[in-house]
């Protein structure tokens, strides 16, 4: 098991998703849609200072800011007609915000197969998920001058 | 047991100008029939939570990616998974079925295309789909109703008449094709549509002889099918088609293209179209089959 590698909240989500069915994990995924809280200022008058995520079949818009203790804090921005978009951002936010720079560059680019969510929404769908999490990594290394560590591989 | 005489057909004016007025319906006709027990609603999104956060009520969710397709596969279902899906959503051979969805009804489109594979017979689309629902007001639910299971017969699948394979479009060349991609994909100046990356090809551009037409010109800006006399200017003005031509039309996966099926078919009649699912996903990666690039056809 390489579970070990997750923060303990993502880790905690991932167990949530473990223990139910399908159904039910759509059920969760909607809740954590709902849970997305709404972006605050200066994001929210101001789109240009977040970064779309044009690879998840719903507009999403997504900011990262590391402050001085090297924390990660996450503000998405989704539209109510997309719950599902809305839910993926929900998870990566439960999951990662407030958490360390690099517990977050440690995430591994996978680790969303671990949600069981292919036979709930399918993989098509999922791979949105990734593309969030790929630019977020991306911003977080750009914004702590962590560059070369938590490499994406590709 | 007799058969029930079906609902009728919507008698709205503009529904009544194109060819087969009973394969569309209004939001008023559909307001009307919502609690008749010869009809079943079925909602079909791109967003898999859509039906989740709302959706008219005592309507069934059928999802394209996880009910329709087969898991293995490149395919749909078989005819034993799809009698068990109609079954499981209450829906005999006789039912009245009315399929809306989001984003003008492309994926409902997609949805409506599949249940025509195994010959449903009275299939119909909702005109404007979820948003005009909304924008309307009328009544939405979180609640999913209790339907009693029913007994579908396992039907066969006929492929043949609205379903073009690869080597049934490399046949088809010099007879018309209608790209409904973006005039990108259409050009090869990209390589998947516009915010889709992940369904791309390794080659760009389009099938030889392909007319471009965009699947959204069929849709007016709140979701519904353009009039009758509007889509003739589209595609009979604009790309030349006319009722007697066999037509194929394509886009990436096949879905958008059901749409454009679904307009030719039954809003302007013509009884020799299909659909080419494999599409560009299929095309764009197959090796030396024939691709045109640029602007022209």
């Amino acid at each position: 098991m390489t579970a070990g590698s997750l923060p303990s909240a993502l880790s905690d989500l991932v167990d949530d998703f473990a223990a139910v069915g399908p159904q039910d994990r759509l059920q969760l995924l909607l809740d954590l849609s709902r849970e997305l809280p709404p972006v605050p200022e200066p994001y929210a008058s101001d789109r240009d200072r977040m970064e779309p995520v044009p690879e998840c079949q719903s507009p999403i818009f997504l900011a990262v800011a590391v402050s001085d203790d090297r924390r990660v804090h996450l503000y998405f921005d989704a539209p109510p007609e997309a719950p599902t978009t809305r839910g993926f951002a929900g998870i990566l936010h439960e999951g990662l915000d407030g958490q360390s720079v690099d517990e977050v560059l440690a995430v591994p680019d996978d680790f969303y197969l671990r949600l069981g969510l292919a036979e709930a929404v399918s993989v098509l769908r999922l791979r949105g998920m990734a593309a969030m999490l790929a630019r977020l990594k991306r911003q977080v290394r750009d914004q702590s001058g962590d560059g070369g560590r938590g490499a994406t591989g590709r | 047991m007799s058969t029930p005489d079906p609902l009728p057909v919507d008698g709205d004016p503009k529904i009544g100008k194109y060819a087969h007025p009973v394969r569309l319906v209004t939001t008023a006709w559909l307001d009307e029939w919502l609690s008749d027990d010869r009809l079943v609603v079925v909602e079909s999104d791109e967003d898999v939570l859509l039906y989740e956060i709302g959706h008219i009520p005592g309507s069934v969710k059928v999802d394209w990616h996880l009910d329709l397709n087969d898991p293995v596969t490149r395919d749909y279902v078989n005819p034993t998974a799809f009698a068990d899906l109609m079954s499981r959503k209450g829906i005999s051979r006789d039912t009245t079925v009315v399929i809306y969805g989001d984003k003008s009804n492309w994926w409902a489109a997609y949805a409506l295309w599949v249940f025509t594979l195994f010959g449903h017979p009275d299939v119909r689309l909702l005109d404007g789909g979820r948003a005009k629902w909304v924008a309307e007001g009328r009544e939405m639910t979180t609640e999913t109703a209790p339907y009693a299971r029913t007994e579908y017969p396992v039907v066969a699948r006929e492929d043949g008449a609205i379903r073009a394979f690869k080597d049934d479009v490399l046949g088809h060349l010099g007879k018309p094709l209608v790209d409904v991609r973006s005039p990108g994909e259409y050009s090869g100046e990209l390589l998947h549509m516009p915010d889709y990356p992940q369904e791309g090809a390794v080659r760009g551009g389009h099938i030889p002889g392909a007319r471009s037409v965009p699947w959204a010109r069929a849709a007016a800006d709140d979701g519904t099918f353009r009039s009758r006399r509007e889509l003739a200017e589209i595609y009979e003005g604009e790309a030349g088609l006319s009722v007697e031509d066999e037509v194929v039309a394509y886009c990436r996966i096949g879905e958008r293209s059901s749409h454009t099926w679904f307009v030719l078919t039954n809003l302007l009649g013509y009884p020799n179209v299909r659909n080419y699912d494999g599409s560009w996903t299929e095309w764009g990666n197959a090796v030396r089959v024939p691709i045109e690039q640029g602007a022209g056809p």
